[in-house]
């Protein structure tokens, strides 16, 4: 019965670290940049979620509506304002400018919401499901968050395999000089990539606030640098990848942190990483690429 | 144009990260001010004011503290300038809470600036560093809130005005020895923190003199994985604890209490002095937090006449916001210092060096009255002698326990 309890609190973070995971891997899989920014647009997404309900009083869905919004918008002004103008530059440049945005967003939040911690409230008001006899109990914000999380993996795949955009893409993603002169729009093809992401953003913010309530500047930083590895574990640029790592690495924490030592969890999680990366150097559902010479 | 934007935002991404401290050093220089007309009767009257210094995280993640504590200290100042005789002169500078070179050099400035006595740090990374560079300046040193014993134990001249944290943990077993000594207990605390492994120590050691019943000791977390506390929580329901004791601060217990609710798991839980603080967290239902045991030494809702005092003046200078026992510690920690000081004779042209040995032998005697505890006394160590209290959360306010 334990095991099962713990099972569904693996899968609850997990679930949550897919969602996130799958932003991570959009942006890297066709930008083919690590936005350490990510997990600071969570953390926006969080707040604005929280202000829209507690200070406007509105319905959670028009909570959520609204920092799906707000992160695209600012999503698509970071990108423009900040990774842009550095198309074409060395991938380290990318990365540190990214490092500055997250910076600056954490700031910028402390700013206007000061550093003392807020608690969300969650978005979805379904009752518990408790089974036998309470020693097992399903929350809401599971259901909800796994639900999300299969419909945007879903959705995803559907939009990158089906539709123009989608397949503009991954023609950026395999090989972007050549995509270009097929006539692709390179420069838009990537803005569009990280207003979904960022969109992909806000929702994760809504639900990881809603399992785990504590708002504050810093909340998107950790479950960020998690869900990206767990973006890695499932191999980077894959989106099934994405969520088959989120899931494990939760439920890798959960059983580690409940069987084998809450203290050394995170040591026992990165082994497993490294174990998994030195037998499949691309990652559980990541696909071998060969350099031609 | 494109120059002119770049120019602008860079502006603006310098101006972000630096308005928390413009505000921080406008409001010292506020104080500076006020505190000036006093200094220079002062002078006129007695000779000059004692420099008391102070450094604590004014900005960032952990201001919250600092500007409790240096909220707490002015209120003293005022009022002990006020009463004319000894003239108190007081500065406070922003570490941000960073045991490295800016602790230090917070430290440094408050030196140049003429410091006599020492009133901080408020953290205990930063009154770590500060603490050996006082112990060579020969600085008396009192701090307000760094709890760690080896702040105490880094010289003879370090005096703490709350309780370190095995003390802590020792009196919070005592207690739930005295008023639940049947209670099934779990433990969860943060390794990766010293103040609550500290505790979690002291807590563990004294409930096995006392032999009490501690079904989980190890359901601990770390910084880097308290995003999710589920974990821990199952461990101590599959236990069968019926009292949990969580020694780490509000934010993380709001977690807790919110994770335990929604899988209907009811204990008593018990905070220690990091938990003040838990209902004005904003969004949180209070009523989660109905039966909740805290140790503080301070409650903003008792009646006495110098608590009710100094909660109307700190809400006055504060914009209405009410005060924490940080903000009680360091006005306790200005008034033990001001008592010692009148006995001992010390004013402003007494030196730094000869203020400490003068200060060391009043502490090693002397019994002090305060906010946070009545009849406080120091040991050899420099380690604070005070009756705990704590309080139970009753319909949204704190009640001491009887």
């Amino acid at each position: 019965m334990q095991i099962l309890q713990y099972l569904i609190n693996g899968i609850s973070i997990g679930a949550v670290y897919a969602i996130i995971a799958l932003g991570y891997t959009m942006v890297y899989g066709i930008a083919k940049m690590l936005n350490f920014a990510h997990g600071d647009v969570i953390m926006v997404g969080a707040y604005i979620s929280f202000c829209v309900t507690n200070y406007l009083g509105l319905p959670s869905i028009v909570s959520v509506a609204a920092a799906v919004a707000v992160c695209t918008l600012l999503g698509i002004v970071i990108e423009g304002l900040a990774y842009k103008p550095l198309r074409g530059t060395s991938s380290l440049a990318v990365l540190i400018t990214a490092i500055g945005v997250s910076y600056f967003l954490q700031n910028a939040a402390q700013l206007i919401w000061s550093s003392s911690p807020k608690n969300f409230t969650s978005i979805v008001t379904m009752e518990p499901i408790s089974l036998m006899d309470g020693q097992l109990v399903i929350t809401g914000e599971v259901l909800v968050t796994v639900a999300a999380s299969i419909v945007v993996m879903l959705g995803l795949t559907l939009f990158t395999g089906k539709t123009r955009t989608g397949k503009a893409m991954r023609a950026v993603s395999e090989d972007r000089d050549a995509a270009q002169l097929m006539g692709i729009n390179v420069n838009q093809t990537i803005s569009t990539t990280f207003a979904i992401g960022s969109a992909l953003a806000a929702v994760a913010g809504v639900l990881l606030c809603s399992t785990v309530p504590t708002l504050m500047p810093t909340t998107g930083s950790m479950p960020g640098i998690r869900a990206f590895t767990a973006a890695v574990f499932g191999g980077i640029g894959s989106i099934p990848g994405a969520m088959l790592g989120g899931i494990l690495l939760g439920i890798i924490e959960t059983l580690s942190k409940a069987y084998l030592s809450t203290q050394f969890s995170d040591a026992i999680v990165f082994s497993v990483l490294i174990i998994i990366l030195l037998v499949k150097p691309a990652g559980l559902l990541g696909k071998q690429v060969q350099e031609k010479v | 144009m494109k120059k002119f934007i770049a120019l602008l935002l860079a502006a603006m991404m310098v101006m972000s990260m630096f308005a928390g401290c413009q505000s921080g050093s406008e409001q010292t220089a506020t104080t500076a001010a006020q505190d000036q007309p006093t200094g220079e009767q002062a002078a006129a009257d007695t000779g000059a004011a004692v420099k008391i210094g102070l450094t604590g995280p004014l900005t960032g993640g952990n201001s919250e503290y600092g500007l409790a504590v240096r909220g707490g200290m002015e209120i003293a100042v005022e009022e002990i300038n006020a009463k004319g005789g000894l003239q108190i002169e007081f500065k406070a500078e922003d570490d941000e809470a960073d045991g490295s070179d800016k602790a230090v050099s917070a430290y440094n400035t408050l030196k140049d600036w003429g410091m006599q006595i020492f009133a901080g740090a408020v953290t205990t990374g930063s009154a770590l560093a500060i603490a050996a560079e006082t112990v060579n300046d020969q600085i008396f040193m009192l701090t307000p809130s760094a709890s760690a014993e080896d702040v105490a134990l880094t010289g003879s001249n370090i005096y703490q005005m709350c309780f370190t944290d095995p003390n802590q943990g020792a009196s919070a077993a005592e207690l739930m020895s005295q008023k639940w000594p049947d209670a099934t207990i779990g433990v969860i605390y943060d390794s990766s923190d010293p103040y609550s492994t500290g505790i979690a120590e002291g807590f563990l050691a004294k409930a096995e003199e006392l032999g009490l019943n501690v079904a989980v000791d190890d359901a601990a977390f770390t910084a880097d994985n308290k995003a999710d506390l589920s974990t821990q929580v199952t461990q101590c329901k599959d236990a069968g604890c019926d009292m949990v004791f969580l020694p780490f601060y509000y934010t993380e217990a709001a977690q807790v209490l919110t994770y335990a609710n929604t899988v209907d798991y009811h204990p008593t839980f018990f905070g220690c002095d990091g938990m003040d603080g838990i209902l004005n967290v904003e969004g949180f239902d209070t009523t989660l937090a109905e039966g909740l045991v805290l140790m503080t030494p301070f409650d903003a809702n008792a009646t006495d006449e110098a608590t009710v005092s100094f909660v109307t003046k700190y809400k006055e200078n504060n914009d209405g916001k009410v005060p924490n026992q940080f903000a009680a510690d360091g006005y306790d920690v200005i008034y033990a210092l001001y008592n010692a000081c009148v006995a001992a004779g010390i004013d402003g042209s007494t030196s730094a060096a000869d203020a400490c040995a003068l200060l060391q032998e009043q502490f090693s005697t002397m019994t002090v009255d305060g906010l946070t505890g009545k009849g406080m006394t120091w040991d050899e160590n420099g380690m604070i002698s005070k009756a705990p209290a704590a309080v139970v959360v009753t319909d949204g306010i704190y009640v001491p326990i009887s």
